[in-house]
């Protein structure tokens, strides 16, 4: 979380006890202590109530608040065994798998993709270039509503409705303009020494896409693949739409969604199946939040 | 390979088939750019086989279909009679789709500057404290999951069990309204409280997106400017307004707008936690509603044009403050 792309100045040793003073000067304020413990606490219970009650037994969930477990401690694995119920319409196993055979494929596609076109737009000079590039930024604005009926009329006409191609093909297009702009401004950074260099020595637009733009891009592709498998994996409007007809290619929100619109007072099946649908975005994040964090100032800060 | 898969392996299969199948074609892609000579011409050849794909995919997936959805907004519910502006009309008159256009007025009024508000006092409070990369994790964390869970999440709070007998409350909110000697609430029943109790889900999950972008603009603010206002002896409270507020200014506002347009287009957490009942539509579920459920393709297509049409002045606004921060 510390690590962030916009400069930050390095103390100089004349600067060291102002920054120690400043350390000093926050924590004797108990005021911002204090506020700051407050929002963090409110932040974090709501998730905290339903962690505690995915692990209470149905009957407790349903009659007690889940604050009363620290007075009466019954934990049990029931919950997580009833979303995971083999044969039962609660299954979340198979929706997992949806979920992640929707992300793979959605995030590698425009991620793969957009590294081409980036490339062709920072370091190769064609007719149009400018226009083209302008207009794909300008697509970033287009919401994802304007474009869900035509496209699903488009995939009915071509008989792909209900199939996983229906999601990968429209993750893939949503996510490209904002991809192109990203690994764009990333390749512009890149000196142009290099690409000289290469060119020199007789490489190719290929062998310079490869061998000196991927491994320096490296970076910039995490920060975009985190972003996008975030984006597909929480995602719930696309699969709606597209997936909504069959629990087949159905990802585990939209089973989640049904649930809780089905079964909204079955707290025991919603609290587990919401935990079992953070536990993969949470992990990704707590991993890669370097990354995370970088691309999000990428892409906030320039726009 | 096109069918639906519906056993575990069959799906497996077909997304290595997928993934097969769009390596083959970056291969042959680049087959064809290695063979293209040199010089003007060859790199005009490269450039657009580069961009085919995308170019491609983006024409047929989102410009053809966004054409396509303002066309249809000047059609009737079946799409088959042209009735002009009328969808537009019921939009700013009918009295059910007046209320959505009032509730995502509370939605874009205020999440954004709440979600900031909070996002950039937090960035200050635990900035170089000892706990700050725990204490922001904490903050962040509900930005990574699905706006499913968090509505979920936040529905458990707001339950309500009725007043009577021994029944005792499970959600939070309700129980506190108890302890505090009040009758419990169905919360998410009222309007326009329920809009309000929705909006703190987004609220809560935007904040960490604001604190995480200040925080990094708080910290690029130079040391000396900050050294030099405290020997002049200035307050915590003057230092903020004077320094802090300026020197973050253009964060604020990409922050502000960027959190603005994602709210116009809110539509998971209003669908998980009321489904658009009780007064708590907004423009983003009334698109689905009116496309899928009453079956009015036009008056959806014009909801959808709507959503499109109040996000262009946002951007413009903040594009415009980017130059302007740029130049200056």
């Amino acid at each position: 979380m510390t690590a962030t792309p916009v400069a930050t100045p390095v103390p100089s040793a004349a600067q060291v006890p102002g920054r120690a003073e400043t350390a000093r000067k926050k924590l004797s304020s108990p005021w911002a202590s204090i506020a700051a413990i407050v929002i963090a606490v409110l932040w974090t219970l709501p998730t905290f109530g339903l962690f505690v009650s995915s692990f209470r037994p149905e009957r407790a969930i349903k009659t007690t608040g889940w604050w009363t477990f620290f007075t009466d401690p019954t934990v049990t694995l029931d919950n997580y065994k009833g979303v995971f119920g083999v044969g039962s319409t609660t299954n979340l196993a198979d929706f997992f798998v949806n979920s992640l055979v929707i992300c793979i494929p959605a995030v590698l596609i425009p991620m793969a993709l957009a590294a081409l076109s980036a490339y062709a737009f920072a370091w190769i000079e064609f007719k149009g270039k400018n226009i083209l590039f302008l207009s794909i930024f300008a697509l970033q604005i287009v919401p994802l509503q304007v474009t869900l009926i035509p496209l699903l009329e488009i995939f009915v006409k071509v008989d792909l409705t209900g199939t996983f191609w229906t999601l990968w093909l429209a993750h893939s297009t949503f996510a490209l303009p904002l991809a192109i702009y990203l690994l764009h401004n990333f390749m512009r950074e890149v000196p142009a020494t290099l690409i000289e260099a290469a060119r020199v020595d007789g490489a190719g637009h290929v062998a310079i896409f490869f061998k000196v733009m991927l491994p320096l891009l490296t970076p910039a592709l995490a920060a975009f693949g985190i972003f996008q498998f975030l984006w597909v994996w929480n995602d719930l409007l696309v699969a709606l739409v597209f997936a909504g007809g069959g629990n087949e290619v159905a990802p585990i929100t939209l089973q989640l969604a049904n649930l809780s619109g089905t079964r909204g007072t079955a707290w025991q099946l919603l609290s587990a199946g919401a935990f079992v649908s953070i536990i993969v975005p949470v992990t990704v994040f707590l991993l890669l939040q370097r990354y995370f964090v970088r691309g999000l100032l990428a892409g906030s800060v320039k726009g | 390979m096109f069918n639906t898969a519906s056993t575990t392996p069959e799906k497996l299969l077909q997304m290595l088939a997928a993934l097969l199948l769009f390596a083959a074609i970056m291969g042959l892609i680049l087959f064809l750019a290695g063979r293209v000579g040199g010089g003007k011409r060859g790199n005009t050849i490269v450039g657009y086989l580069y961009l085919a794909p995308a170019i491609l995919m983006l024409a047929v997936g989102l410009v053809y279909p966004g054409l396509r959805t303002i066309y249809q907004s000047f059609f009737d519910a079946a799409g088959k009679a042209f009735i002009g502006f009328d969808n537009y009309a019921t939009i700013f008159t009918d009295n059910d789709q007046l209320t959505v256009l009032r509730n995502t007025v509370f939605w874009v009024l205020v999440t954004p500057f709440v979600a900031t508000a909070v996002g950039l006092v937090y960035a200050i409070l635990v900035d170089k404290s000892r706990f700050e990369s725990v204490a922001k994790a904490l903050i962040f964390l509900p930005m990574s999951i699905s706006f499913v869970a968090a509505a979920i999440i936040w529905k458990f709070v707001y339950e309500y069990r009725p007043d009577q007998g021994n029944v005792k409350q499970i959600g939070l909110i309700n129980q506190i309204i108890v302890w505090l000697g009040g009758t419990p609430q169905q919360l998410l029943i009222e309007s326009p409280l329920n809009t309000f109790l929705l909006i703190v889900v987004m609220i809560w999950i935007q904040a960490g997106f604001a604190m995480t972008v200040l925080s990094a603009a708080i910290k690029a603010i130079p040391d000396d400017i900050i050294e030099a206002a405290r020997l002049d002896g200035t307050t915590a409270w003057t230092m903020f307004r004077n320094i802090t507020l300026p020197s973050v200014r253009p964060t604020l506002v990409v922050v502000l707008t960027t959190i603005a347009i994602g709210t116009l287009k809110v539509f998971d957490i209003v669908r998980t936690m009321t489904g658009g009942q009780f007064n708590t539509s907004v423009i983003a579920n009334e698109f689905y509603s009116q496309t899928f459920r009453a079956d009015n393709q036009g008056l959806g297509a014009a909801l959808a044009v709507l959503l499109f049409v109040l996000v262009i002045p946002i951007v413009v606004y903040n594009v415009r403050q980017l130059r302007q921060s740029e130049a200056s």
